[in-house]
């Protein structure tokens, strides 16, 4: 018989939402299916994903209660009289976030509702390549056919099971975000991008935290940038553990957690015990109980994701997948929310754009941000040689930070360009405060093709730290101080 | 600096002539003394105060009062302009470049005489010279306005705090001042003549006018001071207010008419007193340049300013051909909602193009970090103009929001690219910020 839905869309985060939507938009008929796993834990959460309920929305908010921190300490030397001590109260600040993220929930099941898009809070498999079985929680069980359907079950945080006590003892972002008491002394081991901003933020309300890494910190990630990273982490008052990993997690009788783990420089294995220990390990795609193999559907090997084609295809027709399941792409809502747009714009607007996954900005909220585009420097010498490239860099001063007194030692940028004569700008590089904003714009200068030249005629905006940006013109080469003198 | 590079015999004379309040300053000009630098600061202590109130949502607890202590953030201020100040002497004298500080005037060809404080005249000549004597704040030019009234210039160093405040004009300096003195817990009243912000896109002016009201700040339109009176009394035609402090940011003029500029022949706009030059900042006497806030027909900012002179000196002395590029120069005004804008405003780019060959696209926001506090819903607006006729591209970019500087600069950086609307919709956001709208 026909099918009872022209899209389905299995996964109601960033890429799902915004496929289904655009799809609705061209009056078709749209169907989400929904369902959030609780997690070890205990935590569950509503519609929109993870960058709604346990992603870039609640870090950023707590990123956000951290910066007041500092803002307090600031506003003496601009002349606010604060008494002193001043402290934080994780519920309060944890139920107005928690409150706002209900609210985006809402507005996600209103705005499916005004579009006409049929909403199920059921987990989804597939029985063939257009049969969708749905579950409820209760195990009610529905039949669902569609002629297109998109799979955006996005990922869930690993937990590194062949540590003893890991799983029974930690917690992930999926519930940190959502505890309704602070989580005391914490530690985060391994570093990642997840790991080293919640480090950050629980760091700046407050809390003892230690970040434990065994090598390198935010692999993947222009190293450079990464050390002053967690150079400024660690100024700030994260504590580094650096050179360990862990081997095991035991329950106290008070109720703590003890750790062990191996420092690799001294051979040695020590213990430590704390209130919270969050495992940010990598993300894995949530495929398992789709039911994939049933339909043909390829996944990686390796890391289990979907394997698509530049169209957001998998192997079998009429099956597409966008967002972070997708193997290959980078793990951001925009993107996400991008393809499944352009998706959406192709199967029924009659459009043939594809989505372009070069030059994607990013922003990773540390205590100080770190905001790129582009190749980071190893890879852009990879690619052309170091002979073919040159690094314009500064050091600078944002303003804001003279008269409240604040350590400028890792405020820092760098651009990568081809040296051969057009010099186009292949990646760029920011530590400082509101590093997205300052990045976001250069990032579409780069999708012009934008040239440092080009840079270099644009005049800037006085008295910004974006403006350095247009000052660049000490090379790594050259040797020459880097730091940014004058007004 | 740029010249001193090119080992050039190079001479700085700067003298500042005191305010009629007695106020003077160091070596760095408008910017670094009496204008961005004490601005911004300023600026920052009030965002500091409203991070106070949205801390306490986030969190933050500590006691209810809260007051701000202006003398402890003069200080402050004032302390980093004189490192400031002293920064530049040191650059200089590495550089090799003599430094007078002392007051120069033309007495006839190449030849300039330089008047120190105590009366001390100099005569110097040299092959080639650069007038960059920048503006100074005007005043009303009715009874009591010098003996009464304060302008950015006495402002940033005011030894004790305005207190209730009257500021008069509607530029950004008046605006911003009156911003940050409201954002202090100050009580500001703003009088305007007419409209905000003449010359910038009049519907986000409106935008500013509109969120500084809903944020304490009274407005009196379509006054205009007649005489201030002794007893701190302001009247206008219809009406007589007391007030404490009265700051005039009503525009500023240039330096030009008391430097010998007869002498040598250079031609000045007898109204406006700023020297036209042409596109290599040369004047109508070729071997007197001038660069800055004094040039008739360009924009009063520091970037530019200092773009202007790079140049300049790279072509005189490096055999560079580089000029100056005046187009699609970013700015920022830095009001308690912050406004950066590149190209052209909506009003010009309709003039200019027609309405039916622009596009304007636009959206308002709710930045993230306001939705815990629950501030200002809907007040946040970003918009650009787009050229129908040229592939679409944007020829104007407007954003009304936090930290718009550091927003508006790369898509200033993508403008002298020759951005488009296809390209800016095929950029990917990050998120979450307030630039990814």
């Amino acid at each position: 018989g026909k099918n009872e839905y022209d899209l389905l869309v299995i996964g109601g985060g960033s890429g799902g939402l915004a496929c289904a939507k655009e799809a609705a938009r061209f009056g078709r008929n749209v169907a989400v299916l929904d369902y959030v796993e609780p997690s070890p834990q205990g935590t569950k959460w509503g519609l929109g994903g993870t960058c709604v309920n346990v992603g870039c929305i609640p870090k950023k908010l707590m990123h956000q209660a951290a910066l007041l921190g500092s803002a307090l300490k600031d506003a003496q030397h601009y002349g606010w009289n604060i008494a002193q001590p001043v402290h934080h109260t994780w519920s309060v600040m944890a139920q107005a976030v928690q409150n706002y993220v209900k609210s985006l929930n809402w507005g996600h099941r209103v705005q499916l509702q005004d579009k006409k898009v049929k909403y199920f809070n059921m987990k989804g498999s597939f029985s063939d390549p257009h049969t969708i079985r749905g579950l409820t929680k209760a195990g009610k069980e529905t039949v669902v056919t569609a002629e297109n359907i998109v799979i955006a079950t996005g990922g869930r945080p690993k937990y590194p099971t062949h540590i003893a006590g890991a799983l029974e003892y930690g917690i992930t972002s999926d519930d940190l975000f959502w505890l309704k008491e602070s989580p005391g002394k914490t530690l985060t081991p391994f570093v990642f991008i997840v790991s080293l901003e919640c480090a950050g933020f629980l760091t700046g309300i407050g809390l003892d935290t230690t970040v434990m890494m065994r090598s390198i910190p935010l692999r993947g990630f222009d190293q450079q940038m990464a050390s002053l990273v967690t150079e400024h982490m660690e100024s700030y008052g994260t504590k580094f553990l650096k050179r360990c990993f862990p081997t095991k997690v035991e329950k106290l009788e008070s109720h703590r957690l003890q750790v062990t783990w191996k420092n690799t420089d001294l051979g040695t294995e020590e213990t430590d015990s704390f209130d919270t220990v969050m495992w940010a390990v990598g993300r894995a795609p949530d495929t398992e109980t789709l039911n994939l193999e049933t339909v043909g559907v390829k996944t990686n090997s390796e890391t289990g994701k979907i394997i698509v084609d530049a169209s957001e295809a998998t192997s079998v027709p009429h099956i597409y997948a966008v967002g972070d399941i997708t193997e290959g792409r980078p793990e951001l809502t925009p993107t996400a929310i991008a393809a499944g747009k352009l998706l959406a714009q192709r199967l029924f607007g009659q459009s043939s754009e594809l989505m372009d996954y070069d030059n994607v900005p990013t922003t990773v909220f540390t205590p100080l941000e770190y905001g790129c585009v582009g190749l980071s420097e190893e890879a852009a010498v990879q690619c052309y040689g170091s002979d073919n490239i040159e690094v314009y860099h500064a050091y600078y001063k944002p303003l804001e930070f003279t008269v409240a007194e604040r350590d400028v030692t890792q405020c820092y940028m760098k651009m990568v360009c081809l040296r051969e004569r057009e010099q186009r700008i292949l990646g760029l590089h920011f530590i400082g405060p509101n590093a997205g904003e300052v990045t976001q714009g250069f990032a579409l200068g780069i999708k012009c093709g934008a040239t440092y030249p080009q840079l270099m005629k644009t005049i800037g905006i006085h008295p910004t730290c974006a403006e350095e940006i247009t000052k660049l013109h000490i090379t790594k080469r050259s040797g020459l101080d880097a730091t940014v003198t004058g007004c | 600096q740029e010249a001193a590079k090119y080992e050039k015999k190079v001479m700085v004379l700067d003298f500042v002539m005191p305010t009629p309040l007695g106020n003077s300053w160091g070596l760095g000009g408008t910017c670094v003394n009496v204008g961005c630098i004490p601005k911004k600061l300023m600026h920052q202590a009030a965002l500091l105060g409203q991070a106070l109130q949205d801390s306490r949502k986030f969190g933050w607890q500590f006691t209810e009062e809260v007051k701000h202590n202006w003398m402890t953030m003069t200080e402050s201020v004032q302390n980093y302009i004189g490192s400031l100040n002293w920064g530049y002497r040191v650059a200089l004298r590495e550089k090799k470049i003599t430094f007078e500080n002392a007051y120069g005037e033309f007495v006839g060809p190449h030849t300039i005489k330089a008047t120190n404080k105590r009366g001390v005249e100099k005569l110097y000549t040299a092959e080639r010279f650069l007038i960059a004597t920048g503006e100074r704040p005007r005043y009303l030019g009715v009874p009591g306005d010098k003996e009464y009234c304060i302008s950015s210039d006495d402002l940033f160093s005011l030894p004790y705090c305005p207190g209730k405040t009257l500021v008069v004009g509607a530029s950004y300096v008046a605006l911003e001042c009156a911003g940050f003195l409201a954002g202090l817990g100050l009580d500001v009243t703003v009088m305007v003549r007419s409209i905000l912000l003449r010359g910038f896109d009049q519907d986000i002016a409106n935008k500013i006018g509109e969120y500084m009201e809903g944020h304490g700040i009274s407005f009196i339109r379509e006054f205009v001071p007649i005489k201030v009176g002794s007893k701190w009394h302001m009247t206008t035609i219809d009406c007589s207010i007391p007030i404490i402090m009265v700051l005039l940011a009503i525009g500023r003029d240039a330096c030009t008419r008391r430097i010998g500029l007869d002498k040598v022949g250079v031609k000045i706009n007898e109204k406006t007193g700023k020297i036209p030059v042409n596109d290599e900042e040369q004047t109508n006497v070729p071997y007197i340049y001038a660069v800055g806030d004094i040039l008739q027909d360009k924009l009063e900012l520091t970037p530019l300013a200092i773009q202007a002179g790079r140049l300049l000196v790279q072509r005189l002395y490096a055999g560079a051909t580089s000029k100056c590029d005046y187009v699609n120069v970013p700015t920022t005004v830095f009001t308690p909602l912050e406004y950066g804008a590149c190209g052209y405003s909506e009003e010009a780019a309709v003039e200019k193009f027609g309405e039916e060959n622009i596009e304007v696209y636009h959206s308002h926001f709710w930045p993230l970090e306001w939705t815990v506090p629950s501030r200002d819903n809907n007040k946040c607006y970003a918009k650009i103009i787009c050229n129908i006729q040229d592939n679409e591209r944007v020829i104007g970019f407007h954003v009304l929001g936090p930290n718009a500087g550091e927003v508006t600069q790369g898509f200033a950086a993508a403008m002298k690219c020759g951005l488009t609307k296809e390209q800016l919709d095929s950029t990917i956001g990050i998120h979450p910020v307030c630039a990814e709208v």
